[in-house]
């Protein structure tokens, strides 16, 4: 208790001639108080919660149609790694918006569209031409040329786009990162 | 030195330093809590200050985009003055913080110290783990390299099995459907404002909580905690042997804040920062993504696990260790403290650390990995050439050229995720060789479309050279089909 001044308890309800000390009255402003006040802290929230989770309100499918270039670049009976500029992209977003996918050109404007994700936890598969097979550096993973599941923790096959061959070029629907619940 | 006198009053009278450090720094503990086992909360703390400030430094320089992270990264290493110095710091400073914080959660378990009253300390520091994990794994995200890119990808497969709410989690997680600039600028946030903010707040309240609940003395066999008793025996420790935490209880953890000081110190000078690694341009292919070693264990974990397990222990296992050590204070509140008379806390502590040390190096090894450039890299070893027929020696290059080694190891080299193949013939005949070559199985793929029959045959003629010149190549036999692994008995029914 050191150094507290000597006591003041003069309220300001005190201090009128007319006013008699109200607790009523105070009671009745600190309810008011506290329910402005949770009030106005729903209404700071829901722009903040909005938008940290916009993903649960705003459905916009964020994929579109690329082109992964001229369909001679992809001879046939043959895969290569294609990559494309993610359509979901900020300016500041360097290279890491340049996304591969594996393209299997089966005959003619036969393809398979591979992601690059494994099915497994996202690691990027490699493919290996003369054992025919990709295979993932993360858990082991391996896939076949069609992409079906050969070995190894996968739960399914590659990921596969959506894919559509138009002017003399083969065009994905890409944007987005495929996992299991949000398969290309 | 009258003035100075009057200048020290004033100020203890207008800030109440006075009082204020009889409360905390001069609180009494009991003189048995001045142990060499008590200094690692102090020291945990410790390595939180000098993340923050190591922190606050890189953060003059880094810049949380991911065009520039990975180029501020290499500038801070190389151009900055002393920047690698201060990565190096931040970097062993986080390591030497998870370790502390680990040996202080055993201690203060295997002390009884979360026993009743100090329920509600356990429960903060709890919080506390699960922040510092957080700071680990966002922390990681911002040495923004391949790594980094390919931990986000996991992160983000990991969301994408959230039934139901998938899809939105890994977008929240990313902040956008795929890695992109807002992902960095969001891990950016927490690492560096939300995480460490909760970590001072819960710090507060468990060190407010050691104050007001006092620090558990040095625990006795044969003196177990009674609700009823356990406040008056407290009351009577402090009043017997209490002594004041500073000067007489602090020196201890005083010696040892140095030597982790030098710890972090020396290690960052000798071994230095970690990374950057690989740009962070996700169509470099060839890499070879592992988290850091906090992760590690989790990381093995997912490898070795058979994948109906998979959900379980990816959310239902954390879930549960959460809520178990959430809940130990209030399933085990009183009786013995001390570690001599609770074998199962002890044999627990053991059992833990075990599977997490061999799951951690079983990460760092990664056996399940294939090999990826063993078939180009690694030579068949001379015996196994010498003096072969030209079919064996086709064989051989059928092995090397159609990537087998990748998984399969020849003198003691290339990849072991399959069996090695030193003495397959030992094992396997002529024909069983074929039927696994052609048809997989056993987690191996099936070989049928990639080889022609001259290969198939040049291949198996190789395999059944191999065994050790002492043990003689297993027969055909009609009684082979009950010894055959049991992945061939399947495919032979």
């Amino acid at each position: 208790m050191t150094g507290s001044p000597p006591t003041g308890n003069e309220h300001p309800e005190h201090k009128g001639p007319d006013q008699e000390p109200n607790p009523t009255r105070r009671d009745w402003l600190f309810h008011i108080g506290v329910a402005a006040n949770v009030a106005a802290g729903v209404l700071i929230a829901i722009p903040l919660v909005g938008f940290v989770f916009s993903s649960f309100v705003e459905r916009k499918d964020p994929r579109s149609w690329i082109s992964l270039g001229a369909l001679e670049s992809f001879p046939e009976n043959s895969t290569r790694i294609a990559t494309y500029r993610n359509p979901f992209t900020r300016p500041w977003d360097g290279e890491t918006a340049n996304i591969p996918c594996w393209v299997r050109r089966i005959s003619g404007n036969q393809f398979q569209v591979f992601a690059i994700n494994c099915t497994h936890l996202g690691c990027p598969v490699r493919w290996f031409k003369e054992a025919g097979l990709f295979l993932c550096p993360c858990h082991g993973g391996a896939y076949y040329e069609d992409g079906a599941r050969a070995a190894g923790p996968p739960p399914r096959g590659l990921f596969q786009y959506t894919y559509k061959v138009e002017k003399g070029e083969l065009w994905v629907k890409g944007g987005e990162m495929p996992t299991l619940s949000n398969p290309v | 030195m009258n003035w100075l006198r009057k200048a020290a009053v004033w100020l203890d009278d207008r800030l109440h330093l006075t009082a204020l450090y009889a409360s905390t720094a001069g609180h009494e503990v009991p003189a048995s809590a001045g142990s060499w086992f008590y200094v690692f909360g102090s020291a945990t703390l410790l390595c939180f200050i000098i993340q923050v400030i190591t922190g606050a430094c890189l953060a003059f320089v880094y810049i949380p985009s991911t065009n520039e992270a990975w180029t501020s990264l290499q500038y801070l290493n190389h151009a900055q003055f002393l920047g690698w110095y201060l990565r190096a710091v931040h970097y062993w400073g986080s390591n030497f913080m998870v370790a502390i914080m680990t040996a202080h959660m055993i201690q203060v378990f295997l002390f009884g110290a979360y026993k009743y009253p100090r329920e509600l300390t356990w429960v903060s520091g709890i919080f506390l783990l699960l922040c510092t994990l957080a700071l680990a794994f966002t922390g990681q995200v911002m040495r923004f390299d391949q790594d980094a890119y390919w931990g986000l990808g996991i992160g983000a497969s990991v969301m994408g099995r959230v039934p139901v709410i998938g899809s939105q989690l890994v977008h929240v997680l990313l902040a956008g459907p795929i890695i992109a600039g807002e992902t960095l600028s969001r891990f950016f946030t927490l690492h560096v404002f939300i995480i460490p903010g909760l970590i001072i707040a819960i710090v507060a309240m468990h060190l407010r909580l050691v104050l007001t609940k006092g620090i558990n003395e040095y625990p006795r066999a044969g003196h177990p905690v009674h609700k009823s008793t356990y406040d008056a025996e407290y009351a009577e420790i402090l009043r017997k042997e209490g002594v004041p935490f500073v000067p007489h209880a602090i020196g201890k953890d005083l010696i040892f804040a140095a030597i982790v000081i030098v710890g972090i110190l020396g290690c960052a000078f000798f071994f230095g920062p970690k990374g950057p690694f690989g740009r962070p341009d996700p169509t470099i292919v060839n890499t070879n993504p592992r988290p850091d070693f906090y992760f590690l264990s989790i990381f093995a974990a997912l490898a070795l696990l058979p994948d109906w397990m998979e959900v379980v222990v990816l959310f239902v296992a954390p879930v549960v260790c959460i809520v178990l050590l959430l809940a130990l204070p209030f399933i085990s509140g009183t009786g013995e403290k001390s570690a001599r008379r609770r074998p199962v806390a002890v044999l627990s502590v053991v059992l833990v650390m075990l599977v997490i040390c061999v799951l951690c190096y079983m990460g760092q090894t990664s056996p399940w990995s294939p090999k990826m450039d063993a078939w180009s890299s690694d030579a068949i070893p001379v015996q196994y050439v010498k003096g072969r027929t030209p079919l064996e020696l086709k064989g051989a290059l059928v092995f090397q050229n159609k990537q087998c080694r990748n998984c399969h190891s020849l003198g003691g080299h290339g990849g072991e995720r399959g069996p090695a193949l030193d003495s397959v013939a030992t094992r396997l005949t002529g024909p069983e060789m074929v039927r696994q070559v052609i048809q997989g199985g056993g987690n191996m793929p099936a070989y049928g479309k990639k080889l022609s029959p001259a290969e198939v045959d040049a291949l198996v003629a190789f395999m059944q050279t191999l065994h050790p010149p002492s043990v003689p190549p297993v027969r055909p036999s009609d009684h082979r089909e009950n010894k055959l692994p049991r992945d061939f008995a399947v495919l032979t029914k």
